[in-house]
């Protein structure tokens, strides 16, 4: 008779992935239980870029909070600032002239750009492929030229304000973002080549992460996360806003909802989005760029050297800020990452009295506990990279 | 005293001497390969690379040496003290050790011991007591799971290895190395690449970028997952003592593929052009083109997961590379062809 042998105690490891881990995607802390590779749960710790900027916002008039949309989803700023210069659009009842509207469009798909190429290259980072990153950063460059050249900065713009937008683009400008416009495809191609047909690439995304469409609406999902599952709904074309329905572009959608479906997604969009900045270029009528009532948006600094009324309007503008009319209201664009909204309510004064920022990666960070349980510990690289999360807009 | 010079001085100047002329030159030649690496890396990339310290950055790897032995030595409070700071000695080590049976030309060997290969992969598997090691000491997370994937993956694809080699053995009938280069003297046409190794080869370098940790197989230093592996802990003169083991592994793996399937030594054909270079510089040319080919591999692959790593190593190169011993000694034994 030998002894019995006494079961061996294991328990599980939990570890600390982030806020400063490479992959955390900037500073997301992500406790994981670990049973042995294998992850049991997965609990996403936020809060560490929280700024306050709901509350900021109420403080400051409609103009002063443009800039904090800028800092939500830094990767793409402009795609923020068109959802609340919609919502306080809607509240003033303006309609902005169909110059800004494609200005708009062209720069929104712009920022969509920069966000999906940041996303697909970390993406492929995050399993381990450096060089994508390498070659979509120089073309992230030449875009944020574009925005510096076109607001005076590289990524806070500030640049679509409600009214329409700040400055007009030069002639120039526009013809350079055509020739850009006609040369990334080929870009996509080369990154495609490296990652879309690479097996390893293949084994290391599909079936990882998966989401079936009812849990993609059960959890909130939106934008690429939802159409990777095999939902066809985008905000541009669902309830078109501004020039949108103007404009032809297809919607691609995923079939199994795993990592790289939604890799596959983004690649697409990258090139419909291509698209629609030929379009908005070609079609981009002459004319105004803001609202000319003069009591949104300041008037021309020619006019007001021999008008006394545009003076006026400049300094009150400047200084006190416009006024808006009480209400309530929801506007939301396809921002990169999904549903961007921005619910304001007015009261008459010259500041919001409340202003809820919808973020597309908050439900999509919820989400992460069953997506990356029972998957292995590099799994939640790969998912976390196709979340495409930003966390200036997690936290705000 | 003459006969005290006679006896025991003079052979043990000539003893020393081969193993620092090979120590030095081998340190050298790696740090302009370390430089080669980051270059090749860098132009994939589209960017320059480095190129500020001396000529086309030439230096830089003498900057990085200077800049990591300059800096301070932090050990981990809840570290073992003695065994964190054992952990890179071993590794560099036995990293070196392994160049003794090397033959870069011929008769140009420290040891020519006529188990060379046998020696090469006992020391190579003993490689992995300085990542476990270092992992342990730690007494941290990450680098205790990239320590126990790193030993869980050498060990693995030692096996295959092993295979390849024994098919080497069986085409060379002989254990020491110069006399395995020899085989394949007198045109490339004779290397064991073109021939029925070729599989074994292609095995083999896959094989060694597993063994080495190299990209798409560098889990246990993966920075997406385990921030930096084994190595978390470490800095200064310690991190660069694994950096340096892990590079003159690389090295030695390209070494390998050369006398085993490149004909070593050997110039690729036997005629005026290729007859200037000595030998010497074909073994250098040779281990730099398959450093090449460890640089791009790099450039241009993601990771594999863990269990997909595993898979591959048992599932697929172990079963081949064993039918493949089979293969090859039926095929040598049919055609008469054993040595």
């Amino acid at each position: 008779m030998s002894a019995p042998v006494a079961e061996p105690k294991t328990k599980n490891m939990t570890i600390n992935f982030g806020p400063q881990h490479p992959s955390a995607h900037g500073v997301l802390r992500l406790v994981l239980e670990l049973d042995g590779e294998i992850v049991e749960r997965a609990d996403p710790h936020i809060g560490l870029l929280h700024r306050g900027t709901e509350k900021l916002i109420e403080y400051k008039t409609y103009l002063q909070a443009v800039p904090y949309f800028d800092r939500l989803d830094y990767v793409a700023p402009m795609n923020q600032e068109h959802a609340f210069a919609l919502a306080v659009e809607r509240l003033c009842g303006i309609v902005v002239p169909p110059r800004a509207q494609y200005i708009r469009a062209l720069y929104a798909e712009l920022g969509r750009q920069l966000s999906h190429i940041l996303n697909v290259t970390t993406q492929a980072m995050d399993v381990g492929a450096m060089t994508p990153s390498l070659w979509g950063f120089e073309e992230r460059e030449k875009l944020m030229v574009f925005y510096e050249r076109a607001s005076g900065s590289r990524m806070h713009a500030a640049y679509f304000r409600p009214g329409g937008v700040h400055l007009d683009l030069p002639q120039a400008l526009i013809d350079d973002i055509y020739k850009w416009c006609e040369h990334f495809p080929k870009v996509i191609d080369d990154i495609e080549g490296l990652l879309t047909y690479s097996r390893i690439f293949k084994q290391r995304n599909v079936d990882i992460g998966v989401v079936s469409a009812e849990q993609a609406l059960a959890w909130g999902f939106s934008g690429v996360m939802l159409r990777g599952s095999g939902m066809a709904w985008d905000l541009r074309r669902a309830q078109p806003y501004e020039c949108y329905s103007d404009l032809a572009f297809d919607i691609p959608v995923g079939k199994n909802g795993d990592c790289y479906d939604r890799y596959l997604c983004r690649i697409e969009e990258m090139r419909q989005s291509v698209k629609i900045m030929r379009q908005a270029i070609e079609k981009m009528p002459k004319g105004p760029v803001n609202e000319t009532s003069g009591k949104i948006v300041p008037p021309k600094r020619a006019e007001m050297k021999n008008s006394m009324e545009a003076l006026i309007h400049h300094f009150k503008l400047y200084t006190e800020g416009y006024h808006v009319p009480a209400g309530e209201t929801y506007a939301a664009v396809e921002a990169p990452k999904g549903e961007f909204g921005v619910y304001l309510v007015a009261d008459g004064s010259n500041k919001p009295y409340r202003c809820k920022i919808r973020a597309p990666g908050f439900p999509h960070l919820q989400a992460l506990d069953f997506m990356t349980r029972g998957h292995m510990l590099a799994d939640v690289s790969a998912i976390i990279g196709s979340l495409d999360i930003v966390f200036g807009e997690v936290d705000r | 005293m003459s006969e005290f010079l006679g006896t025991i001085v003079w052979p043990l100047i000539w003893l020393v001497l081969p193993m620092l002329a090979l120590i030095v030159s081998l340190l050298i030649m790696l740090a302009f390969l370390l430089l080669f690496d980051r270059k090749v890396w860098a132009a994939v990339a589209l960017r320059r690379g480095p190129n500020v310290v001396g000529p086309y950055g030439l230096l830089q790897s003498f900057a990085d040496f200077f800049k990591f032995v300059l800096k301070e030595s932090i050990i981990p409070a809840g570290a073992n003290k003695g065994v964190f700071i054992l952990a890179p000695l071993v590794s560099f080590t036995l990293a070196m050790g392994g160049w003794a049976v090397v033959p870069v030309a011929d008769r140009w060997v420290v040891a020519d011991i006529n188990v060379g290969i046998l020696y090469i992969f006992a020391i190579s598997s003993l490689g992995v007591y300085g990542i476990i090691m270092g992992g342990w000491a730690s007494n941290s997370k990450y680098p205790f799971l990239g320590a126990l994937r790193s030993a869980a993956q050498m060990v693995s694809y030692e096996v295959s290895i092993g295979f390849v080699i024994v098919t080497v053995l069986l085409t060379a009938g002989s254990l020491n190395l110069s006399k395995i280069v020899n085989a394949q003297a007198g045109g490339f046409y004779h290397w064991n690449l073109f021939g029925i190794l070729f599989p074994m080869a292609v095995v083999f370098f896959i094989s060694a970028l597993a063994e080495t940790n190299r990209p798409p197989f560098d889990l246990p230093e993966a920075e997406s997952e385990l921030v930096a592996g084994y190595q978390t802990e470490y800095s200064s003169s310690a991190y660069l003592l694994f950096q340096i083991g892990e590079y003159l592994n690389i090295v030695l793996m390209c070494a390998m593929a050369s006398i085993l399937f490149l004909g070593g030594w050997h110039a690729p054909l036997e005629i005026a052009p290729f007859t200037w270079i000595p030998d010497l510089g074909w073994f250098v040319i040779k281990v730099w083109a398959m450093f090449f080919l460890f640089a791009m591999v790099k450039a241009i692959v993601p990771r594999y997961r863990y269990d997909q790593l595993m898979r591959i190593g048992w599932k697929l190169f172990l079963p081949f590379s064993l039918l493949w011993v089979v293969v090859t000694s039926g095929y040598l034994l049919y055609f008469d062809k054993l040595p």
